[in-house]
């Protein structure tokens, strides 16, 4: 019989209790950090059971300020749809001089700070602006301190989530597919049209799912181009702000719970549909 | 009908099917016009504004906004934070990595979706999570007053609410890593007598380097534009718990449209340089 210190073994059985010590490091580390704050807002916007959460959610500031976030969330999903599947089509199907330079902007919302999203887009657009202030008088569009400038903060932040889920589906398509439709005499609509979108439909969707799901938590670009008037421009977000700050603890629990149930939801969503298109 | 009729044989004549039709046809041109178009109206234009903008009152009202001892304090609290962020994850992120990719355990699976949760919860929740727990009538307030600790409007919760937000990044840039790493390498050193601590600095850490840095400088650049949740666990108050994002706040609030522009732009030029270089070094290495 061999000897058991001769026998090859993972170096993480080799020092049992290191492993246990490592082990409980992690679970503390993911474990404390992340479930007990949760665990505590569920419970604080339970205090009253369903009907007081209710009531905290209904009430018209933050009914509205709940409509709000999911609406401009909404049409920034779509317009991201669009934009970001042609993006990714466009980068991945054709060469062109300036691609590589597109291709490092896709990734630039991630690396700037949304507050400083939020003041550039002040910068730009906001009525002391001169692109702002002619927006304003010569066609009544007001973008900073109205709910466009919310969808517009939204489009910058969430810019790369559907192009960096398309991109790479768009790469692996096998494009025997496009051609023998080409050949079959089908026009470049067509094939885009009954080809390559079904193809790309599920990643399409799932970019925009977690694009959604990172809107609804926006905080420092929103606060910053929305003007935050009750009622017409304040967000979920900014609601628990001021709420946290009037001391009312019902009503920021509440809100966040709905905003937090969403926002998991969705991520869990798109995670399930990833492992169905991974398995098939 | 005709359209699908003559397009056939043109194509069969030039080239391989298909191909006429993607290249250099007026509807690549329209796509790429489209879509630089928009990028450089959504996230160009907005950047370029920022710089003249800032530039606005000239250069030396920028070097006096930049040179304000408040806000030298809030910087210097930014980076103070951001490091020590870094050191627990480049310790516990690391660690945590490893024990979900090497080890088998109950609630390993749960552990490893816990980790991009932080992602989908709003800056503003994690801060008042903070204080729920640890504010004047948080859960942990007779504890925290018994032993004299603040951490609600104090520094401790501001490093705590940056670590929460920016939980994800190095655990989930190293465990695709560590995963694709080959376990045998690591049985090879410990069969030839290497300890546990011993086979993970000498063979396990050499390759994950990139994936670290690159984790850990996302971090520190979060970390540097976190605001939502230091506004609210540590209440922006002067000289206390403003960091550089809240100042820039403050600034937009009182005026100052010089201060808050170019602090602005300093933060988002900051995290740009940290997170473009990096990707690049990390691409020249090959291991993108």
């Amino acid at each position: 019989m061999i000897p058991p210190s001769y026998r090859a073994r993972p170096a993480s059985a080799a020092v049992p209790w290191g492993a246990w010590g490592l082990r409980a490091a992690a679970i503390l580390y993911l474990g404390a950090l992340v479930l007990v704050p949760l665990a505590v807002i569920v419970q604080d916007g339970l205090r009253q059971g369903l009907a007081g959460l209710w009531r905290a959610i209904s009430l018209p500031i933050a009914w509205h300020a709940l409509r709000l976030t999911f609406w401009t969330a909404a049409v920034m999903a779509c317009i991201n749809a669009v934009m970001g599947t042609l993006t990714s089509y466009v980068l991945v199907r054709y060469q062109f001089p300036g691609k590589r330079l597109l291709e490092a902007m896709v990734d630039l919302p991630l690396a700037i700070p949304t507050l400083v999203t939020g003041v550039m887009l002040v910068v730009l657009y906001g009525p002391q602006s001169p692109l702002g202030g002619w927006l304003e008088s010569s066609f009544g569009w007001r973008v900073i301190f109205a709910p466009p400038g919310i969808v517009l903060a939204l489009l910058f932040v969430t810019f790369p989530f559907v192009v960096r889920t398309v991109q790479p589906v768009l790469e692996d398509l096998d494009r025997e597919q496009e051609d023998a439709a080409a050949t079959l005499g089908a026009g470049a609509w067509t094939i885009f049209r009954r080809v390559t979108l079904p193809a790309l439909s599920l990643s399409i969707l799932s970019g925009a799912l977690l694009s959604f799901s990172r809107a609804i938590g926006e905080f420092g670009a929103i606060v910053i181009v929305a003007g935050n008037i009750p009622l017409y421009s304040q967000t979920a977000a900014v609601y628990v702000l001021g709420e946290v700050e009037s001391e009312n603890r019902l009503g920021a629990s509440a809100v966040s719970i709905v905003m937090l149930a969403t926002s998991l939801g969705l991520v869990w969503l798109v995670d399930a549909l990833h492992r169905r298109l991974v398995r098939r | 009908m005709s359209e699908a009729v003559s397009a056939v044989p043109a194509m069969a004549e030039q080239a391989p099917p298909g191909r006429g039709l993607r290249q250099g046809s007026w509807r690549r041109r329209l796509l790429i016009g489209v879509v630089s178009l928009y990028v450089a109206a959504l996230i160009l234009a907005p950047l370029g504004g920022l710089f003249l903008g800032t530039f606005a009152e000239g250069p030396a009202a920028v070097l006096r906004a930049l040179t304000d001892a408040q806000l030298l304090g809030a910087f210097g609290r930014t980076l103070g934070i951001a490091a020590i962020t870094v050191a627990v994850h480049l310790v516990f992120g690391t660690a945590a990595a490893w024990v979900i990719v090497r080890q088998r355990f109950v609630g390993r699976r749960l552990l490893n979706s816990l980790i991009d949760l932080p992602f989908a919860v709003s800056a503003v929740v994690v801060g008042y999570m903070l204080l729920l727990i640890f504010g004047r009538n948080g859960l942990l307030a007779p504890l925290l007053r018994s032993l004299d600790l603040r951490v609600a409007f104090a520094m401790p919760g501001l490093v705590l609410a940056t670590i929460f937000v920016t939980l994800p990044f190095v655990a989930r840039e190293l465990i695709p890593v560590m995963e694709a790493l080959d376990a045998e390498q690591e049985h090879a050193a410990a069969t030839l007598g290497a300890g546990g601590w011993q086979t993970f600095w000498l063979v396990t850490l050499p390759s994950l380097r990139w994936g670290l840095l690159y984790g850990l400088t996302l971090t520190f650049a979060r970390a540097l534009g976190e605001f939502g949740a230091v506004l609210v666990v540590g209440g922006g108050i002067q000289g206390r718990t403003e960091t550089a994002t809240v100042f820039v706040f403050h600034a937009l609030e009182e005026r100052q449209p010089v201060a808050a522009y170019a602090v602005a732009l300093v933060l988002g030029l900051l995290s740009l340089i940290l997170v473009t270089g990096v990707n690049l070094m990390r691409r020249r290495k090959g291991l993108a």
